[in-house]
């Protein structure tokens, strides 16, 4: 582009107020998109620093020994015993259940979605599978406590129970007798409910390989199980990973689809098909009767179940970072 | 012994001595469709054993397709079918029944793009090995050893074959890749426009591998670049519109061509 030597200086002036005004708009942009990021810092240490204001007196009162005491009597006088022992164990127990159902099976309807699925069906199947995930929590909760629950009890449970009966350890995990209000059945709406954030993510990033890459591997005579394996998952691992702990994150912390079907009892048996509570059912249950340090003990539940999920995600993190660093990136 | 050795220890037989050069593959009466679309008519033509065969060609005349029948790559699509035969050692491998798993061990590609496998450069050529063999360590490495010399690549990555295969420059990558390709000892190599997304440098290294190669195997390659099909190959294939316009020794078609498009084509006249 040729530019005269010598312009015309009044339409310089013309165009430098013309910019000046985009400078204000700018330096305007700047600062809303620094202050939206420093909301959502605010919003993050004043909830925790609410949390701990309204847990202290539950600190002060029950100290360490909140997290390893099985006792919840709030109604004991003079003093009431909290302990979060029971709420902690049910709340890792239904996830890990969840986890392990929910994962191999949504990972598996990806792969079919990606790999087999013939592409008429493929469309259909993915909108089920999001609309599973825009279902309000509590229609799984009344799903489950009226018809899966009761199917769950009455024709799963008895069976494994009488499987199990002499075989040590496994017949402490499932013992008897059947409940319709167990952590297993809790475990499994859980799982339900958090398929299709696995699902959804693992077909998306599955997406993402390069069709060239994976007809390289078929090239070498790979069948399609040797290519999701060796190349579709490896490829894609970071993606997965993150979809699963997003899924881990929801089954950490729901809610009320739990609470209508664990049972919330404190006890912690060891058999995954009597009734439990987590830390979220034990809040949600609870809250509306409860005052002095009992309120004050369910904050500090809500905050354990915040430090909980936050060392997930950066275990999480972590994980991904040495898997990264191994793979030589 | 695995059918796969048994093949390849057939087909190392020094056969080509009883006649001149024997055929390794045989198109005949070829069609190809893309849904309803008709992308190849009628192609006849035959690759013979231990040859360069290229295939030259404006885009979308059908060459890159012609290559992914004769490994049956379409199949991973659905709604693209060939219709005709495909003759490798006589077989037909349109054959529905057909094992593609061992087809493509025999039938190997090499890509317009490299692609290395996420994993070390060890492990990919170890990979392809894995799925056919189990090997001791020792064997293994040797046979990775001898894939990678194969390649031209050995020197380069000897010390690091820890690193990711993704860790090396584009030229070696696809040296990684025709490496990994080499070391299920194929048949049949099949190149995808292999330097199309190569400097000078690594193409040279390339083509002069591909003329290696063909002491061992037969080799076609698609390739936009006529320079390098005059180069690599014996043969020459020159497809318009899906059809095979003309096909010759390579000398032949590039100085005396029969028909007038493959004539305007090789000039630089065509359109």
């Amino acid at each position: 582009m040729t530019v005269p030597a010598v312009s015309n200086s009044s339409e310089q002036l013309d165009r430098a107020r013309a910019l000046s005004a985009f400078k204000l708009g700018d330096a305007t942009f700047y600062w809303l998109t620094r202050l939206s990021a420093l909301a959502v810092l605010l919003i993050l240490g004043g909830i925790i620093l609410s949390l701990i204001v309204g847990a202290w007196p539950a600190i002060k009162t029950f100290g360490l020994d909140f997290l390893v005491t099985r006792r919840w009597a709030p109604q004991l006088s003079p003093s009431p015993v909290l302990g979060a022992l029971g709420p902690i164990y049910g709340t890792l127990v239904t996830s890990l259940i969840a986890m392990l159902i929910a994962v191999p099976v949504g990972i598996g309807i990806a792969i079919f979605l990606t790999e087999f699925c013939p592409p008429i069906l493929r469309r259909p199947v993915g909108v089920a599978i999001e609309l599973l995930a825009g279902i309000p929590s509590i229609i799984y909760g009344m799903w489950g406590f009226f018809v899966l629950a009761p199917f769950m009890t009455d024709h799963f449970m008895p069976a494994v129970i009488a499987t199990f009966a002499h075989v040590p350890i496994l017949n402490v995990i499932f013992a008897g007798p059947p409940s319709y209000l167990s952590l297993f059945n809790a475990a499994l709406v859980l799982a339900i409910m958090i398929l299709p954030f696995i699902t959804a993510i693992s077909r998306d990033v599955f997406q993402t390989v390069p069709p060239m890459l994976k007809e390289s591997a078929y090239g070498l005579g790979c069948t399609t199980w040797e290519v999701v394996k060796n190349v579709v998952i490896p490829f894609t691992r970071a993606g997965v990973i993150g979809g699963i702990m997003l899924a881990l994150g929801r089954a950490l912390g729901e809610t009320m689809a739990v609470t209508f079907i664990i049972g919330n009892s404190f006890q912690i048996t060891g058999s995954i098909f009597s009734p439990g509570t987590t830390i979220s059912a034990a809040i949600a249950s609870e809250f509306a009767e409860a005052d002095g340090v009992h309120m004050s003990a369910l904050i500090l539940l809500g905050l354990l179940l915040f430090v909980l999920t936050f060392c997930v995600l950066a275990a999480a993190r972590l994980m991904l970072a040495r898997l990264e660093m191994k793979q030589g990136k | 012994m695995t059918d796969l050795q048994i093949m390849t220890d057939m087909s190392s037989k020094p056969e080509t001595t009883a006649a001149p050069r024997a055929n390794k593959l045989e198109v005949r009466n070829l069609d190809f469709f893309y849904g309803e679309a008709k992308a190849l008519k009628n192609i006849n033509l035959a690759l013979a054993s231990n040859t360069v065969t290229a295939f030259i060609g404006p885009s979308g005349c059908g060459k890159s397709t012609l290559l992914r029948i004769l490994n049956r790559m379409y199949d991973l699509y659905p709604g693209q079918r060939a219709e005709g035969e495909v003759l490798l050692d006589g077989q037909n491998l349109l054959d529905p029944k057909l094992d593609l798993n061992l087809l493509r061990a025999r039938v190997g590609m090499v890509f317009q793009k490299p692609t290395p496998f996420p994993m070390t450069i060890y492990e990919n050529i170890a990979f392809g090995i894995n799925l056919y063999e189990k090997l001791p360590k020792s064997e293994m490495d040797g046979r990775v050893e001898r894939a990678l010399r194969g390649a031209a690549l050995w020197n380069e990555v000897k010390d690091k074959l820890n690193a990711s295969g993704l860790s090396l420059s584009g030229g070696q990558q696809q040296r990684l890749c025709i490496a990994r390709t080499v070391a299920i000892q194929p048949e049949v190599i099949l190149f995808d426009e292999p330097c199309s997304a190569l400097d000078p440098i690594s193409t040279a290294k390339v083509e002069e591998l591909i003329d290696e190669l063909k002491e061992k195997y037969t080799i076609a390659i698609v390739t936009h670049n006529m320079q390098q099909a005059a180069r690599v190959s014996e043969f020459t294939a020159f497809m318009y519109l899906g059809e095979l316009v003309e096909f010759g020794p390579t000398t032949r078609l590039f100085t005396a061509p029969e028909k007038r498009q493959t004539q305007d084509y090789i000039t630089g006249r065509f359109g």
